[in-house]
């Protein structure tokens, strides 16, 4: 792997300045790190632009920016749980835009996830707000690939809004978080967001444990795409566990259990943060699934299977 | 600095002056364009009274010297980002009569399948874009898109939704980065029933003066609007508040009252100072053919 996927980010985002007029937009920007290492550190570049404080105004600024489709606009969002105000034009005009009044508004947001003594604002991941919406396209890209299979997405159709529910954990990782399958396995792990790092060495510790458990990811939320293979795995263990960062009550976890439950027939559990505000202090954090708790509920699954 | 309410009519002696400085083909164009949105807007009521009309509707009856004068202003079109009580602007900046009262009596063939009725027009010939809903979310959507198209917008909200936080948000940022948008508010006094001194006690012109906008208040009349806005030179923002009088409900087509103003009437008056009422009547009976034609049969 040469580029991490925050040095990914940033590189394609150049290349998009330069060679697209991309525009970038949000709130300190160029401040201290550019937002991780992510956006091309291009001093006082008139295509990088710095909105006020002010959420609301600036998600509709660049709802209005991405109105002339002739260029990408990227908005960045640093953290999810800014998207309770960023969100509101971005839901209700570049959502209905096209299907409304036939016109585009293919406005790329990068909404950021975190956790861990952030507070409860900041903290974790929030995507649930805007999956809900019709007409927009949401992806979790955890990886370069996959972060550029959502943008390269985005360009084939450029009339909708596309989210990319980032997450910082995924910025310096340095190893593959593809689908592993095992053969005569047990049970299967679907797993999204950032859980699936910590689902990647719970699939691991779990096989030192002599588990044999299939491991696939989930990045293309909407429209949703089921990764290759999974439905098959279903139907062959009946069980599938679905690890969220989002939180596991009424968030995508759940309906996606539904549907699995629907087009499978097969016994289908979730595990997300738990329904409470994350506070700063680790006693008070929510996070998302550790690796001990995912390896818990798989070996509960399993004896009561 | 914000400038305040220009007083002019009739029995003004500057109006006479300054009426030499608005060619007369300009007034009677701006006449033309207020008789005629008036015009259809009474025969919307009529048939939203008969209850052909099934939608909301929100009528700007009383308030159409301002579309219809910015209209004159900008004849070759500027992109318009408005809310409900629009139909003004669609009308006078040259929309299809026949595709406005298709959208208002639901009918599928229209651009947009009836989706955006009354409240949300749009139209991709005289470039008005559509509204979601939310009051005032116009306003930061044309402030993105005249930042990177680079090009003047005109923005339109009324005295309620530029309460928005949003939209004094924007103010902040269109003055910030000289943003030519012309915002109008079309100040009736009335959200829904509540007046403004029930809601705040700020003042708009006051306000976007002190964000760094070029700003103003004055009535409606087209002269009071055209000597304000027609010299801005587009190298940043005009804000706008034109006090104006909303003869019927904020939503459907009742009146509670005899409405105290009717600034159609008035210029009306004026014009005929010195315009041969047969001039006048012309061009009424060309847009009563006009719009006749346009309900006949619906």
């Amino acid at each position: 792997m040469d580029r991490n996927l925050a040095e990914y980010i940033r590189d394609t985002t150049s290349d998009l300045i330069i060679n697209k007029n991309a525009i970038v937009m949000g709130q300190c920007l160029t401040a201290v790190g550019w937002v991780a290492g992510t956006v091309p550190s291009f001093e006082n570049h008139p295509n990088i632009i710095e909105l006020p404080m002010a959420d609301v105004a600036g998600g509709g600024i660049a709802v209005g920016a991405a109105l002339d489709e002739t260029r990408p606009v990227i908005y960045i969002v640093r953290y999810q749980g800014f998207l309770w105000y960023n969100a509101i034009s971005i839901a209700n005009y570049a959502a209905k835009s096209f299907e409304l009044f036939g016109v585009p508004c293919p406005l790329i947001v990068r909404a950021i996830g975190m956790e861990g003594g952030i507070g409860p604002v900041a903290g974790n991941y929030h995507l649930s707000i805007l999956l809900r919406m019709p007409g927009i396209n949401v992806f979790a890209p955890m990886t370069t690939s996959e972060w550029n299979f959502a943008i390269s997405k985005h360009f084939e159709e450029n009339t909708h809004p596309t989210i990319l529910g980032e997450h910082r954990s995924a910025y310096n990782i340095d190893f593959s978080l593809d689908d592993r399958l095992i053969e005569r396995s047990e049970m299967n792990i679907l797993a999204l967001g950032s859980s699936r790092i910590n689902s990647k060495f719970a699939q691991e510790l779990l096989a030192k444990k002599g588990i044999r458990v299939n491991l696939f990811n989930l990045f293309k939320l909407a429209p949703l795409e089921w990764p290759m293979g999974l439905l098959e795995a279903i139907k062959e263990t009946n069980n599938c566990l679905i690890v969220d960062s989002d939180y596991e009550e009424w968030g995508p976890s759940q309906t996606i259990a539904f549907k699995l439950s629907k087009l499978t027939g097969g016994n289908i559990d979730v595990l997300g943060l738990t329904r409470k505000s994350a506070g700063f202090s680790p006693a008070s954090d929510n996070l998302t699934p550790s690796v001990s708790q995912i390896v818990d509920k798989v070996q509960n699954l399993i004896q009561y299977k | 600095m914000a400038q305040f309410l220009y007083e002019c009519g009739p029995s003004n002696e500057r109006w006479y002056m300054q009426m030499s400085m608005m060619e007369l083909s300009s007034q009677l164009s701006i006449y033309e364009r207020m008789y005629k949105i008036r015009k259809f807007e009474l025969r919307v009521r009529d048939v939203h009274q008969d209850g052909k009309i099934k939608i909301p509707i929100y009528l700007g009856v009383g308030q159409e010297s301002i579309a219809a004068t910015i209209s004159e202003i900008f004849s070759n079109g500027i992109p318009i980002f408005a809310q409900h009580r629009s139909h003004s602007y669609f009308i006078s900046f040259g929309g299809d009569l026949s595709l406005l009262r298709d959208e208002l009596l639901s009918r599928e063939e229209t651009w947009d399948k009836g989706a955006g009725g009354s409240a949300s027009i749009s139209s991709e010939s005289i470039e008005m874009f559509g509204h979601s809903g939310f009051m005032g979310d116009q306003i930061p959507i044309a402030a993105g898109f005249s930042l990177v198209k680079k090009r003047p917008v005109l923005g339109i909200v009324g005295d309620a939704s530029v309460e928005e936080d949003y939209v004094l948000a924007t103010l902040g940022f269109i003055a910030k980065r000289r943003i030519p948008m012309l915002l109008i508010c079309e100040d009736n006094n009335l959200s829904i029933l509540t007046k403004v001194e029930v809601r705040r006690d700020w003042n708009l012109a006051i306000v976007a003066s002190s964000f760094g906008c070029e700003a103003h208040e004055i009535n409606d009349h087209p002269k009071s609007i055209w000597e304000i806005i027609k010299p801005w030179n587009q190298m940043g923002p005009l804000v706008i508040n034109v006090k104006t009088t909303r003869h019927l409900w904020h939503s459907g087509s009742g009146q509670d009252e005899v409405p105290v103003k009717d600034t159609l009437n008035d210029y009306k008056l004026e014009l005929l100072k010195f315009v041969d009422i047969k001039h006048i009547e012309d061009i009424e009976a060309r847009i009563d053919c006009e719009v006749d034609a346009v309900w006949t049969g619906i």
